[in-house]
């Protein structure tokens, strides 16, 4: 298949995942959501990694998996000390920043 | 042969994707999440990247979605309700999607990158092998691959911090005494007193523009 | 020594004093006040030293000049510290030192008891320090420090008693007015250099006729403003309120700065600026026309004053009018030397009266002293001597000065003429309130406290007052001091009484026309090029005009006679006949009521006016509150954006990564 083909997948599951942040509440789903988003941007740099004919793309996507599993644990992190502390985990919710 | 193949792992992934966004369990959206990932290791393979989908496979779906699933054993996720509230972002939302969507699909399909029609450079035997992939991460990417195991170190920390509990077993109450209800002493700068939202010790709420009367100054000798 | 490191030493010598005194007056105590009279001594030794260098000199080289550091010379200005040794300032420094010490010296046993007793000499020596500044700067430069320098000092002596109200606005009123002056002289400074481009006195001098036309606007408008100057300083109408009131300091103070020394800068810088003068008659004739007018309202003024220092001060007003009179016609060392004399016996008097108020147990009005001529011969006999000189008898001093100054006046004629005329109206009241005060305070019935100092014990009030309102105040810091020192008790204070008598009986020997013109010929290399000093009255004329003074002068004192001693109730049938005439006089003329109407209130009306109005409504609610008003209406509308909500954040990135896109799409067809 065209390359083109893969890009447009990556931009499909991109746009779901931005509908997704915006339309849940639930912080657990909304990192889930952001999952979504990286692995579409990992698609698109595996994609045009084959297209070059170079493996840079796949070296980034591979640092972008790290740094998703970082992100995913400090969140999760967050996550369990809203839980604890007996606040509602629900973004509506937690609105302490406003200003 | 390759193009059924791509058809069916592109459309499990889309399948996935939506499942996560639209199933009201947390614990279903996870388990679409998995099935999302599988399906993307799948397209990796298609692209010749073998290392990446493995890669993908063990350490995304099977690490990562396992804590995951952990965390949302542990907090619970009751099924939401189905017209919760957040009214006009639920409405917009995909519209926006959908906007950017388009664009990203124009910008792609209108490039003058002409090799995108293409079905990739010539194939190298070794390209996306982990052999490859080694070489690259311990000679060009050195200082990203060190960097990578530090924020991980970090963020393993962070996480450890974040979570742990402080002593035993908590009251209910606890969490009241200590951060809600303790009257913040006025004027300490913080936005919601700005806001006029939390007043601090002795003060009301009330909007900020109205704190001083004008041409009062601090050097008034009287 | 050449004569300008003289000159430099001259300036030291008090700088030192006061230094030391400041620093150290912890550790001095009592010592402060012999160490202040010995720094003044010793620059009165070197004024002596520079005396004798300069006539050392050959007659066309007696005007040196010295400078320590420049402190600009670009730009067309050449501003240095340099100071100017010539037989004026020579001159004015012997008198202003010599003074200074014998009133020192009278000080130690004035004050003795005052708590400020150290800060008094400190104050003290930093205004002699400030005067000989004035005196013997070289560029207008240095002039108006110095200048600036004394109205200070005089301030902070005037003011010296704190905690009385009445001394600290007397400080303020007499800073305020020679704080006109000072600008006047700014001014003026400007407007001659603006012409002539050098600050130096001796270059000035030199271009003067070839910068400025004669009689041109320009130079008249400097003089005139220098003029202001003089008369803040000299107290000449219409600048003259602080004076009186200035009295409100301790009587040395008021015998240094307000007889001897400050308030005759301003006679000292017309005889300076002479070139200018003589090259601008409309302002030297403006100078004669005010000291004139001085002279006469402030003797009539003086006749009904009840205050005894004040009587003697406004004598000084109209004495210094005299002097004015005559440096702005060209009588300079007619004014200089009648500027010496004077000091001799005004502060004689200020001194005596010193004594007589300390007797007084702090009263100071004629209405309540009488007879204290047994009880105190010493003072009584200054006071006659000093009487006799101000007055113009012969062969005191005061008489062979002021009648110097009247013969040449009359000499040169027209207008001048008339000017001299009412210098002998002046010299005729002169005399009668002169002898008014010592035929109060002396003759009559002893006055209870003379009573008692017959008896040999001197009259003690339990506690302070003040003389002016008559409140009741304590002897703490700030007040004086609970004891008082008279001169026939104290050597220090009688000392130098006797030496001020002694220099205004046989100080006259100086100038007598037809026998010698000492101080003629001392000053005549500073007014070389003068063509009015050169005109010399003949000694025929001089001896007339000064026996018309001295027959004046005695017609006087037998009016003073007849009318307060002879027969007492004339003065109160006299009162009682002209009660107008005596309320305006004894008002002072309303001269501080019209400026409180003309100046004071307009102020005080635009300060409130620019208070309420400008610095409130304008700057406070206007500049500053629109200011912040806008301010803070954007930040409240920015704020908006805060909701908290973290979807809501994350549609604004959305929408803003579509319209980037949006935007890149159509640059890119």
């Amino acid at each position: 298949m065209n390359i083109a083909w893969y890009l447009v997948v990556s931009a499909i599951i991109f746009c779901i995942g931005v509908t997704g942040v915006l339309v849940r509440p639930n912080p657990l789903v909304i990192l889930l959501c952001l999952e979504l988003m990286l692995n579409a941007a990992n698609l698109a740099l595996v994609a045009f990694s084959r297209m070059w004919g170079n493996s840079d793309g796949q070296v980034f996507a591979l640092i972008v998996m790290v740094v998703a599993a970082c992100e995913v644990t400090v969140g999760l992190g967050l996550i369990v000390a809203i839980y604890r502390r007996r606040m509602a985990v629900n973004v509506d919710e937690l609105n302490e920043l406003r200003g | 042969m390759s193009a059924v193949l791509f058809f069916i792992a592109a459309i499990g992934a889309i399948t996935g994707a939506v499942g996560v966004v639209m199933l009201r369990n947390p614990f279903y959206s996870v388990l679409a999440l998995v099935g999302h990932l599988i399906s993307l290791a799948a397209l990796f393979l298609l692209l010749r990247a073998e290392f990446v989908a493995a890669a993908q496979v063990v350490v995304y779906a099977g690490a990562v979605m396992v804590l995951y699933v952990f965390v949302v054993a542990y907090v619970g996720g009751a099924d939401e309700p189905l017209h919760s509230p957040g009214g006009a972002l639920r409405a917009l939302a995909p519209l926006f999607a959908l906007a950017v969507a388009v664009e990203l699909c124009i910008a792609l399909l209108g490039t003058g990158l002409t090799a995108i029609n293409s079905r990739g450079a010539h194939y190298v035997f070794g390209f996306g092998t982990p052999r490859q992939i080694g070489q690259e991460f311990l000679t060009t990417f050195l200082f990203p691959f060190e960097v990578a195991s530090l924020l991980l170190l970090m963020s393993a920390v962070g996480a450890v911090v974040l979570a742990r509990r402080r002593r035993g077993l908590e009251g209910t109450d606890e969490f009241e005494d200590r951060f809600a209800a303790v009257p913040r002493p006025a004027f300490t700068g913080t936005m919601a007193e700005g806001a006029g939202i939390r007043g601090g010790a002795g003060t009301t709420s009330r909007p900020a523009a109205q704190e001083r009367p004008l041409g009062v100054s601090s050097g008034d000798p009287r | 020594m050449s004569a300008t490191a003289f000159g430099w030493l001259i300036l030291l010598f008090p700088l030192l004093g006061t230094g030391i005194i400041s620093f150290g007056y912890k550790r001095l105590g009592a010592a402060a006040g012999w160490l202040a009279s010995l720094a003044i001594g010793l620059s009165f030794a070197a004024a002596v030293g520079a005396l004798i260098s300069l006539l050392g000199q050959a007659e066309g080289h007696r005007e040196l000049t010295s400078s320590l550091w420049s402190y600009a010379l670009t730009s067309g200005v050449d501003a240095r510290l340099g100071i100017l040794v010539d037989p004026l300032s020579i001159f004015m420094a012997l008198v202003v030192s010599g003074v200074s010490t014998l009133i020192h010296i009278y000080s130690i046993a004035y004050l003795e008891s005052d708590r400020g007793y150290s800060r008094f000499f400190a104050y003290l020596n930093y205004f002699v320090f400030s005067m000989l500044l004035l005196v013997l700067a070289g560029n207008f430069l240095l002039l108006i420090v110095g200048w600036a320098f004394v109205g200070a000092a005089s301030y902070l002596l005037i003011s010296f008693w704190y905690r009385r109200t009445t001394a600290t606005t007397a400080g303020i009123k007499a800073f305020v007015i020679n704080v006109l002056g000072d600008v006047g002289l700014v001014l003026g400074t400007f407007f001659i250099f603006r012409h002539t481009g050098t600050l130096d006195f001796l270059k000035t001098f030199h271009v003067v006729r070839h910068v400025f036309p004669h009689d041109g606007t320009d130079l008249v408008v400097g003089c005139l403003l220098l003029l202001v100057g003089a008369f803040a300083k000299s107290a000449q109408v219409p600048l003259h309120t602080w004076l009186p009131d200035a009295m409100e300091g301790p009587t040395p103070v008021s015998a240094l700065i307000h007889a001897a020394t400050m308030v005759t800068a301003g006679v000292y810088l017309i005889a300076r600026m002479h070139p200018l003068f003589e090259h601008a008659p409309t302002a030297a004739d403006v100078g004669a026309t005010v000291g004139c007018v001085t002279l006469l309202v402030a003797a009539t003024i003086a006749i009904v004053q009840v205050d005894l220092k004040r009587v003697i001060a406004y004598s000084t007003m109209s004495q210094i009018g005299y002097m004015i009179m005559g440096v702005s016609v060209g009588a300079y060392s007619a004014g200089l030397f009648h500027l010496m004399t004077h000091a001799f016996f005004k502060a004689l008097l200020f001194m005596a009266a010193g004594s007589v108020i300390s007797a007084m147990g702090g009263e100071q009005s004629l209405d309540r002293m009488s007879g204290f001529r047994r009880a105190m011969p010493f003072t009584f006999l200054c006071f006659v001597v000093g009487g006799l000189a101000l007055s113009g008898l012969p062969p005191f001093s005061g008489w062979l000065s002021k009648d110097d100054i009247i013969g040449y006046l009359d000499n040169r004629g027209g207008y001048f003429e008339v000017l001299g005329i009412l210098g002998y109206v002046g010299a005729l009241m002169t005399g009668i309130y002169t002898f008014r005060m010592i035929f109060r305070a002396f003759f009559g019935e002893p006055c209870p406290e003379a009573r008692e100092l017959r008896e040999g014990h001197l009259h003690h009030p339990e506690s302070g007052f003040n003389p002016g309102t008559g409140e009741l105040e304590d002897t703490d810091v700030g007040f004086p001091g609970p004891e008082h020192h008279i001169a026939e008790r104290d050597l220090a204070m009688k000392f130098p009484m006797a030496m001020l008598a002694l220099l205004a009986v046989i100080g006259g020997v100086l100038q007598i026309p037809g026998v010698d013109r000492g101080v003629s010929r001392f000053l005549s290399p500073t007014f070389a090029n003068s063509r009015l000093a050169a005109i010399d009255p003949s000694t025929g004329s001089d001896w007339l005009g000064l026996i018309v003074g001295a027959l004046i002068g005695l017609a006087g004192i037998t009016i003073a006679y007849r009318i307060w001693v002879a027969r007492p109730a004339t003065s109160s049938r006299l009162e009682a006949r002209f009660p107008a005439l005596h309320t305006f006089l004894a008002n002072k003329w309303y001269f501080d009521e019209l400026i409180d109407a003309l100046v004071v209130r307009p102020a005080l009306w635009v300060g409130r006016f620019a208070e309420t109005v400008l610095e409130r409504g304008v700057i406070g609610g206007g500049v500053t509150g629109s200011s912040t008003g806008l301010v803070r209406a954007a930040s409240a509308t920015v704020r908006r954006a805060q909701t908290g909500f973290l979807r809501y954040y994350v549609a604004l990135m959305v929408v803003g990564i579509g319209a980037m896109a949006l935007y890149f799409l159509i640059q890119a067809t």
